[in-house]
C-alpha cells in the first residue's frame, strides 16, 4: 500500500549563504495493507520528514513514494489533495483548525468533505469523542482552548473518523494517560484488522511493542550516519 | 462559437477534454504598466472545488494578477479561459458584455473593502436581491425569501434585512457581501484580501463561514493575502509571487513547511509565530 | 416679430436638434446626447423641451403648452407666449386641435392623435441615476441591458412600504431594449406612452439629453409578479366635473381642511362642463 523507493532529501537553506543540508538518501521500506510499520531512531534522523514526504508535505529530491496508485513524489497537487481526502490519513501532533470552529465539526470535517450526509458525519465523530473521553460538554467548543492531552485526542479522532486505507501516526499516544491510551491502541489494531496500511512513529516502546508489526531504523538513511 | 474553434488544437483543449477537468486554465498572464511590469507569464489551472491562495508582499503583482483575471483589468497579453456553459472561452478575448454577463452569473468577486462591494444607500435584502434580479428574477416574494435564506447562511439576523449596511459592523459587512455574491451559484469566486481590515475574532468566523460555503457549494475560489495564516487554513494550494512572477507554487502546506524559493523561505521565517 | 429667427433658435441649432429627435426616433427610449442652448428661461421650466418644440415648430403648426395638465399656470402661460412672439403659431387649449403640444409632468385625457407632436419637458433623463451616480457606468449599463438595478429600486419601495411607492417618475422599458424615464408624469398616466399614435419627445436641457418614443410604440412600466404596476390616482370623482376616469388634483379650499379635488387637465374639465356634467361642487364653483 506504501512503498518508498530510494527516496532522497536536502534542504537549501536560501538565507543562510545557500547551506545544503542533506537530509536523507535511499530511503526504500513498504507498508503492506493491515500491517503497522515503526520508524525507529534517534531524534532527527529524519522519522518525521520521511513520514512528512510520504504525505507530501515536504518535496522529494529524488525516489517514488508510491501510496495506493499514485506516486506522491511526482504528483500534481490536487492529485495529493484527493490522495488525502480519501486514502491517506494523517494524525500528527499538531492541531491546526480555525479558531472558533466546535470540537465536533472538527472532528466531522473529513467525512464531510468526502460527501457523508451532515448528521452521519457528526453522528460518527460524536461516537468517536466519546470513545476517546472528551467530555460531551467540550465538544461545542473550539479544540483551541483545550489542554494538550485533549487537543491530542481531537486529533486522533479527526484522523480515524475516515477509514482511511492508508495512516501516518506520528507519536498518537505521547501525552495520553493509561485509559486513553489503550483506547488509541485499540483503535489502531481495529485499523490494522480492517486492513489499513499503517506508518508511524512511537517513542512509547509498550505501544511500538504491541501494534508495530516490523521496525525500520531511519539512521541507515541518514547522510553521514549509515 | 470562436472560443471553441480557437482551442481545437491547443494543449489546453486537450487538458479540457476529459471528464474530470480544470475550471479554469490561465496560460502566460502578462500586465505591464508602461515599463513596469503588473505581472508575468502567469499561468495554472484551477480545478472544481480547489481553493487558490496567491500570496506575496504588496507590490509584488498579485492584486493585478487577480484584476487581469476577474476581468476588471485588460492584460497585455495571455489568455484567461473558462470552462462556461458554452464551451471553454477565453474571457480575455470575450466581449465585454458576455464578460460581465459571466461576472454576475457564474462568477464572485469579494473585495477587501465592502464598501466597494455593496451598495451602502441599499438595504441587505436589496443587496443580496440584486444579482438575482440582474439575472431576472422578478418575484418579490421569492426574492425576500432568498436574500432571508442567504442571510441565515451568513449568519446575519433576519430582522436586519431592512437596514443598510452602514449600520452594520465590518464583519456583518463583509458576510453582507459574500451573501450578495454567493447568492446566484457562482463557480468561481475571486477574493481580494476578504478578511483584510477585520479583527482577528471576526477574521476566525469568517473563514469558517468560507471553508463551509466552498465545502457545501463545491466553489472554485482564487483568493488573494499577504495572510499566511489565513492560506494555510482556507486554501488548498499556492502561488508565491514576487516582482509580478510566479517564484513558487504547490500545495499550500508543502510551499509553507518546505519552501523551496529563497523569497518564500523568507517570507514564511519573517511570520511571527504566537 | 422680426426681430427673432422663426422659434427663437439660429437654424444650424435646429438641425442640430433635429438630428437628435431622428436619431432618438430611430433608436426609442434611448438617450441622444445634443448641445442644449442658453434659453431666455432658468433650468427646470422646461429649457429642453422648449428646445425640442423650436425645433419642431413649422408655421401652419397650432401649439398647447401644459403645465401640470394646467393651460393657465405661470409656465404654461409663458411659454405659449414665448412661441406667440417668436414663431407667431397659433395657440390653442384644446388638446384635440393642437398639432403640437408641450407638457410637464402630465399626459393629457383626451387622447392624442396621429399627426400630433407631444413635447415632455425632463428634469433628470437617466432612470438609474437613482442607485448608480457614474454616468459612465449608467451608459454601460444601458449598452448592455444590465437593467437588475432598476428592479432593486422597486424592492426597496417594497421593503419600505409594503408596496411599490413611486408614483411618479415611474420606469419603464421601451420595446423590450432601454429601460426610460417618462419625466415625472403620475403613473396614472403610464399606460397612455404605450401604444400612442402621437410622436412622444423628451428633452432635458440641464442634461443635454433627447428621447423619443415613435407612434404605437410598446412601452411597459416595471415591476414584480406578485407586486404589479398599478395605475392609481385618487378614489374621487371630479368635484367639478364628476370625472370618474380623470387624474385629480386635491385643492385645500379653507383653513378647516375642507378640499376638493378637481380634474388636473383643465381642457378636459372644462370639456365636460361645456357638455354638462356636472360635479359634487360643480355648481357653485363654476
Amino acid at each position: 500500500m506504501i512503498q518508498v523507493s530510494d527516496l532522497s532529501k536536502s534542504f537549501t537553506l536560501h538565507n543562510q549563504g545557500g547551506a545544503v543540508i542533506p537530509v536523507m538518501a535511499g530511503a526504500t521500506l513498504s507498508v503492506a495493507p493491515g500491517e503497522c510499520v515503526g520508524l525507529t531512531g534517534a531524534s532527527g534522523a529524519g522519522k518525521s520528514t520521511l513520514m512528512r514526504m510520504v504525505y507530501g508535505n515536504y518535496l522529494a529530491a529524488e525516489g517514488s513514494i508510491r501510496v495506493g496508485d499514485l506516486d506522491v513524489a511526482g504528483a500534481e497537487p490536487r492529485e495529493i489533495i484527493a490522495l488525502r481526502r480519501r486514502t491517506l490519513g494523517y494524525v500528527s501532533q499538531f492541531l491546526r483548525v480555525v479558531p472558533r470552529v466546535p470540537t465536533i465539526e472538527v472532528v466531522a470535517e473529513p467525512l464531510l468533505v468526502l460527501g457523508v450526509a451532515r448528521d452521519e458525519a457528526r453522528g460518527r465523530a460524536a461516537a468517536l469523542l466519546a470513545r476517546l473521553n472528551i467530555p460531551e460538554r467540550l465538544w461545542a467548543l473550539s479544540p483551541t482552548t483545550f489542554s494538550g492531552g485533549e487537543q491530542q485526542r481531537v486529533n486522533i479522532a479527526r484522523g480515524f473518523v475516515h477509514g482511511y486505507p492508508a495512516l501516518l501516526l506520528d507519536e498518537p499516544t505521547a501525552s495520553l494517560d493509561a485509559a486513553n491510551r489503550e483506547v488509541v491502541l485499540e483503535l489502531i489494531e481495529e485499523a490494522k484488522a480492517r486492513g489499513a496500511a499503517i506508518l508511524g512513529i512511537f517513542h512509547d516502546e509498550g505501544a511500538r511493542a504491541r501494534v508495530c508489526d516490523r521496525l525500520v531504523d531511519v539512521t541507515c538513511f541518514t547522510p553521514g550516519l549509515a | 462559437m470562436t472560443g471553441r474553434i480557437f482551442y481545437e488544437n491547443s494543449e489546453i483543449s486537450q487538458k479540457f477534454r476529459g471528464a474530470e477537468r480544470p475550471l479554469l486554465a490561465v496560460r502566460g498572464l502578462t500586465k505591464r504598466y508602461g515599463a513596469r511590469i503588473g505581472c508575468a507569464e502567469v499561468s495554472f489551472d484551477l480545478w472544481p472545488g480547489e481553493v487558490l491562495g496567491i500570496v506575496g508582499e504588496s507590490g509584488s503583482g498579485k492584486s493585478t494578477l487577480l484584476s487581469c483575471l476577474a476581468g476588471h483589468l485588460a492584460p497585455d497579453e495571455g489568455e484567461v479561459v473558462f470552462d462556461t456553459a458554452d464551451g471553454l472561452r477565453d474571457t480575455v478575448a470575450m466581449a465585454e458584455a458576455e464578460r460581465r454577463r459571466l461576472a454576475r452569473t457564474d462568477w464572485a468577486f469579494v473585495h477587501q473593502n465592502p464598501r466597494d462591494g455593496l451598495r451602502m444607500g441599499v438595504s441587505a435584502g436589496g443587496n443580496v436581491g440584486e444579482r438575482l434580479m440582474a439575472v431576472g428574477a422578478r418575484n418579490y416574494g421569492t426574492i425576500r425569501g432568498q436574500a432571508l435564506d442567504w442571510l441565515g447562511r451568513v449568519e446575519i439576523a433576519a430582522d436586519r434585512i431592512d437596514d443598510r449596511p452602514r449600520a452594520f459592523s465590518g464583519g456583518m459587512q463583509q458576510r453582507l457581501q459574500i451573501a450578495r455574491n454567493l447568492v446566484t451559484g457562482p463557480r468561481l469566486v475571486f477574493m481580494d484580501e476578504p478578511t483584510g481590515g477585520l479583527d482577528v475574532s471576526v477574521q476566525a468566523r469568517l473563514l469558517d463561514l468560507l471553508r463551509g460555503l466552498v465545502r457545501e457549494m463545491g466553489l472554485s475560489v482564487i483568493i488573494v493575502t499577504h495572510d499566511l495564516a489565513v492560506v494555510r487554513l482556507l486554501a488548498d494550494r499556492l502561488m508565491v509571487m514576487k516582482g509580478g512572477r510566479v517564484v513558487e507554487q504547490g500545495l499550500t502546506d508543502q510551499v509553507l513547511d518546505d519552501p523551496q524559493h529563497a523569497y518564500t523561505q523568507l517570507l514564511v521565517s519573517s511570520v511571527l509565530q504566537v | 416679430m422680426s426681430d427673432y429667427n422663426f422659434a427663437y433658435l439660429d437654424e444650424q441649432t435646429k438641425r442640430m436638434i433635429r438630428r437628435a429627435i431622428l436619431k432618438g426616433v430611430a433608436i426609442p427610449g434611448y438617450q441622444v446626447p445634443f448641445a442644449s442652448r442658453e434659453m431666455p428661461m432658468p433650468y427646470g421650466w422646461g429649457t429642453g423641451g422648449v428646445q425640442v418644440t423650436a425645433a419642431c415648430l413649422v408655421p401652419e403648426d397650432r401649439l398647447k403648452v401644459i403645465d401640470q395638465g394646467a393651460d393657465d399656470t405661470t409656465n404654461a402661460v409663458s411659454i405659449r407666449r414665448f412661441f406667440q412672439k417668436t414663431a407667431g403659431v397659433e395657440v390653442t387649449e384644446a388638446t384635440a386641435e393642437a398639432t403640437i403640444i408641450q407638457t410637464r409632468h402630465r399626459i393629457p385625457e383626451t387622447p392624442l392623435t396621429e399627426g400630433q407632436i407631444f413635447v415632455y419637458q425632463v428634469p433628470i433623463p437617466e432612470p438609474l441615476r437613482f442607485l448608480e451616480p457614474r454616468e459612465t457606468e449608467t451608459r454601460r449599463m444601458h449598452e448592455l441591458e444590465e437593467y437588475g438595478l432598476m428592479h432593486v429600486k422597486l424592492y426597496e419601495d417594497i421593503a419600505r412600504h409594503g408596496t411599490i411607492a413611486t408614483s411618479y417618475d415611474y420606469p419603464v422599458r421601451v420595446e423590450g431594449r432601454y429601460v426610460m424615464d417618462p419625466s415625472p408624469i403620475p403613473k396614472f398616466d403610464n399606460p397612455k406612452l404605450s401604444g400612442n399614435p402621437a410622436l412622444q419627445l423628451f428633452g432635458a436641457g440641464r442634461e443635454q439629453r433627447i428621447y423619443a418614443l415613435p407612434p404605437y410604440s410598446q412601452v411597459v412600466s416595471l415591476d414584480f409578479e406578485d407586486h404589479p404596476f398599478v395605475a392609481s390616482k385618487a378614489e374621487h370623482d371630479c368635484d367639478l366635473c364628476g370625472a370618474a376616469d380623470s387624474y385629480l388634483d386635491e385643492v385645500i379650499t379653507d383653513d378647516q381642511g375642507n378640499r376638493m379635488f378637481v380634474c388636473s387637465d383643465t381642457d378636459y374639465c372644462r370639456g365636460r362642463r361645456a357638455a354638462g356634467q356636472v360635479g359634487r361642487l360643480g355648481g357653485e364653483a363654476a
